[in-house]
């Protein structure tokens, strides 16, 4: 730990860059070697994740709850996707543009959302969630109806070879996506914007005699988790080719928040937990199903009941997630391995484990 | 100091899962000649709408299939290889048939896809299946998209719905001269299709076309507009829970215009159960009794036809759950026509075998007109036979008619419709 630390440099974005250059590596390496089924879910686990990271910053930092996630994830996924089929746009810069589109979108919730509270935060946000897919059947000329928009699958370059597998690309896609929202979040969270987040979060009145703008901090969070729904809808539409009312159902809003709080809340190794259970949970619930030769009608809403029993499972056994165990496993291994040292060094026995400040 | 250390502890846990992942995906590599194909089997998955607003009725289709490829797999299968079906939920939502189908190809490792059903959600799958080279069969969609050859892999089966809007059409103008026509249309290729076919006939009788988005259950304002339009006669291209649901409106409204609806909506058993299920018991098939139709197979209840006589004992011995209704027929219709194409594929099955000898035709099945499957023509039945509901039953009249979905004339076709024992696949 102490050797570790004088490694990584001080500045935070320099150390993010860094971190971000070693995911890819691994990443990379990874991503070799999986079957190209495994390839396509390590995608959805990377656009997952991009959606969760924005979503924690805003529920787990800022306090503001969001049923609303996945109609923005739907902003970002059309808006991809018309700039790639309609206007021709290459897919970074689509991508980028969906980012862009759907933080105007936030913005503007963000603007209602900073007004209200609570219970009719998560309502306000929960009609956005049951009404915007209703505009692709309003106006099936423009959004394709149920039919959905599709684009036609990325190439890969052809300076990788002419059997590079198309899911692995997409993978590719994908993870840079998320790796993109890791480092901007990552100095989000723990630069200013971070703080100001957390003391509006603990005490509203406290933050605004410090100085801090609680309304403007509220806009700016939705803004920033938005932008991320928006490339989370975007990398969608880069692996699956295609934008329909029917992946942005209401469902994909709940199991969005159910993912942070599995995961763990406020935290983006919460979100990475979070996007993993997402991907893999509903392909052992389909096992699960199988092998108890359940009914289709079952089947199809297993995941969503195994959410909920995870989730109720989480809360009880550990409120602060999957990231809260690692956390405390971490400790535990810390405390054991510093109990071993002073023992080969011949210390008492009144070790007392090196506490260190609860990190957030 | 804390964050550090719990960082590069993280690190290495990712890395164990991600390689955790890698370890699941491995294996199943088959040594044959193609994936999914051995000596003494060869499997085939399909994406079917189990659940969702498609599923009543043709969540039957694919048990149907297997049950019928149970019996063809007991009396020895084809070629010396039985036949593993696995067919996948997607709940006719397009986004579940994109996972499930690259799932299929590329987790479960199919030869083939067979009968994929839907139009809104097999045309997100065609680009991906023809890239990855497999043979897409027997599209359970009548779609124009499948026609010609732009899909190398692609072959539809039932009768593109163009075809059937033209010939239902043309019996509208000769049978209904000067009615007004109102079409209630499912708003995709499919609904699209029937209602170009409609136009291409009787174009100046339209007086209004409604289209309604699958999921929306409520099709009062379609309806409506259809009657205020003075319509009297109402043309439904419609899936079987639609072709209820806007029954059961115009009954509340008490509009009676004269039925005609695609025979992939009408299914008496099916909508007629919907009806009853709709209405807690209160309506049942007399709300569709009169309702003209067609079909490109014989009727289900036609018994005397030896193709029903031998699905029903396929039905009766494996699939006897489900009721025997015109979703079981096409299961085992389209399962026929799969069977007769690995049989042609020959004892060395490749994916490129299986294409050519589609690609030959001449497939003569339980169809009551021919398929029109050649190198530049991968779609199916090249018509219809016209039929009514009478009873609620389906009763066919008329000699079947072919066409094109062009300008071509519409011309009865007097073929003689082959027994099951003339195909060689079973029981000769």
């Amino acid at each position: 730990m102490r050797r570790l630390r004088p490694r990584l440099p001080e500045q935070t974005l320099l150390r993010h860059l860094l971190l971000a250059a070693l995911f890819a590596l691994v990443l990379y390496v990874v991503s070799l070697e999986l079957s190209p089924f495994d390839n396509l879910r390590l995608a959805s686990i990377a656009y997952y994740f991009v959606a969760l990271a924005g979503l924690t910053v805003l529920t787990g930092l800022g306090g503001q709850i969001s049923l609303g996630h996945g109609a923005l994830m739907a902003i970002g996924a059309y808006a991809a996707v018309i700039l790639i089929s309609r206007s021709g746009w290459a897919l970074v810069p689509a991508l980028a543009g969906a980012t862009v589109v759907t933080a105007v979108a936030g913005t503007l919730v963000g603007v209602v959302a900073a007004r209200l509270r609570g219970p009719y935060l998560a309502g306000a946000t929960l009609a956005l969630a049951v009404g915007l897919p209703g505009l692709a059947d309003k106006y099936p000329h423009a959004f394709g109806g149920e039919n959905g928009l599709t684009v036609d699958p990325p190439i890969p370059p052809s300076s990788l070879g002419a059997a590079f597998p198309l899911e692995r690309w997409e993978a590719w896609i994908a993870c840079g996506a998320a790796l993109v929202a890791f480092v901007m979040l990552a100095g989000l969270v723990r630069g200013r914007m971070g703080r100001a987040l957390r003391a509006v979060r603990d005490d509203e009145v406290a933050a605004a005699l410090a100085g801090i703008d609680v309304a403007r901090t509220h806009v700016l969070a939705f803004v920033v988790s938005a932008a991320c729904a928006g490339l989370a809808g975007g990398a969608f539409v880069a692996v699956t080719q295609l934008a329909a009312p029917g992946a942005f159902q209401l469902a994909l809003s709940l199991s969005l928040l159910t993912g942070i709080v599995l995961g763990g809340l406020g935290s983006l190794w919460g979100a990475l937990w979070g996007a993993i259970a997402l991907v893999l949970l509903p392909s052992w619930s389909d096992r699960l199903a199988h092998s108890l030769s359940l009914s289709d009608n079952v089947r199809s809403n297993l995941p969503l009941a195994l959410y909920g029993l995870a989730l109720i499972g989480v809360m009880v056994l550990a409120p602060s997630g999957i990231q809260g165990l690692v956390r405390r496993l971490g400790r535990r291994i810390r405390g054991l391995s510093e109990l071993i040292r002073r023992l080969a060094r011949g210390g008492g026995a009144d070790v007392v484990p090196n506490r260190t400040e609860e990190s957030a | 100091m804390t964050r550090s250390w719990s960082r590069a502890a993280l690190g290495a846990a990712l890395v164990a899962a991600l390689a955790a992942l890698a370890g699941c995906g491995g294996g199943g590599g088959a040594s044959s000649s193609a994936p999914g194909v051995t000596k003494t089997s060869v499997t085939i998955g399909s994406h079917q709408p189990l659940t969702g607003p498609a599923a009543p009725g043709y969540s039957e289709i694919a048990p149907a299939s297997k049950a019928f490829f149970a019996y063809v797999n007991a009396h020895g299968g084809i070629n010396g290889r039985k036949i593993n079906y696995i067919y996948k939920d997607d709940g006719y939502n397009p986004t579940n048939t994109v996972a499930v189908t690259r799932q299929l190809v590329l987790q479960s490792k199919v030869f083939a896809i067979f009968n994929g059903l839907g139009t809104p959600t097999h045309t997100k799958v065609v680009q991906f299946l023809n890239a990855e080279k497999v043979p897409d069969l027997f599209v359970a969609s009548g779609c124009p998209c499948w026609d010609g050859a732009k899909y190398p892999e692609t072959f539809g089966w039932q009768t593109n719905y163009q075809i059937e809007g033209k010939i239902l059409g043309d019996y509208l103008k000769q049978h209904f001269a000067g009615k007004k026509i109102g079409v209630f249309y499912q708003d995709d290729d499919f609904g699209q299709g029937g209602l170009a076919g409609i136009k291409q006939q009787v174009g100046d009788q339209v007086v209004s076309a409604q289209p309604y988005q699958p999921g929306n259950t409520n099709v009062a304002p379609q309806i409506t507009a259809i009657q205020k339009a003075g319509a009297q006669v109402l043309v439904d291209f419609t899936v079987p829970a639609y072709t209820a649901l806007g029954q059961l409106t115009s009954f509340k409204l008490g509009y009676k215009p004269q039925l005609v609806v695609s025979n992939v909506g009408i299914d008496p058993t099916t909508v007629g159960g919907l009806l009853k299920a709709f209405s807690k018991g209160k309506a049942g098939t007399a709300l569709i009794e009169g309702a003209l139709t067609d079909g490109y197979l014989p009727s289900p209840t036609d018994t005397s036809n030896p193709w029903i006589a031998l699905f029903k004992q396929v039905h009766d011995q494996y699939d006897a759950s489900a009721p025997f209704d015109g979703n079981v027929e096409f299961g085992m219709a389209a399962a026929y026509t799969f069977a007769q194409a690995l049989k042609a594929a020959g004892k060395d099955l490749t994916r490129e075998s299986l294409v050519k000898a589609v690609e030959k035709g001449g497939f003569a099945g339980p169809g009551v007109v021919p398929v029109r499957y050649s190198p530049t023509q991968h779609g199916g039945y090249g018509g219809v036979q016209l039929a009514k509901v009478a009873n609620g039953k389906l009763v066919t009249f008329g000699s079947p008619l072919v066409t094109d979905p062009g300008s071509g004339p519409i011309q009865p076709y007097n073929g003689q419709q082959p027994s099951p024992a003339d195909g060689g696949i079973v029981g000769g």
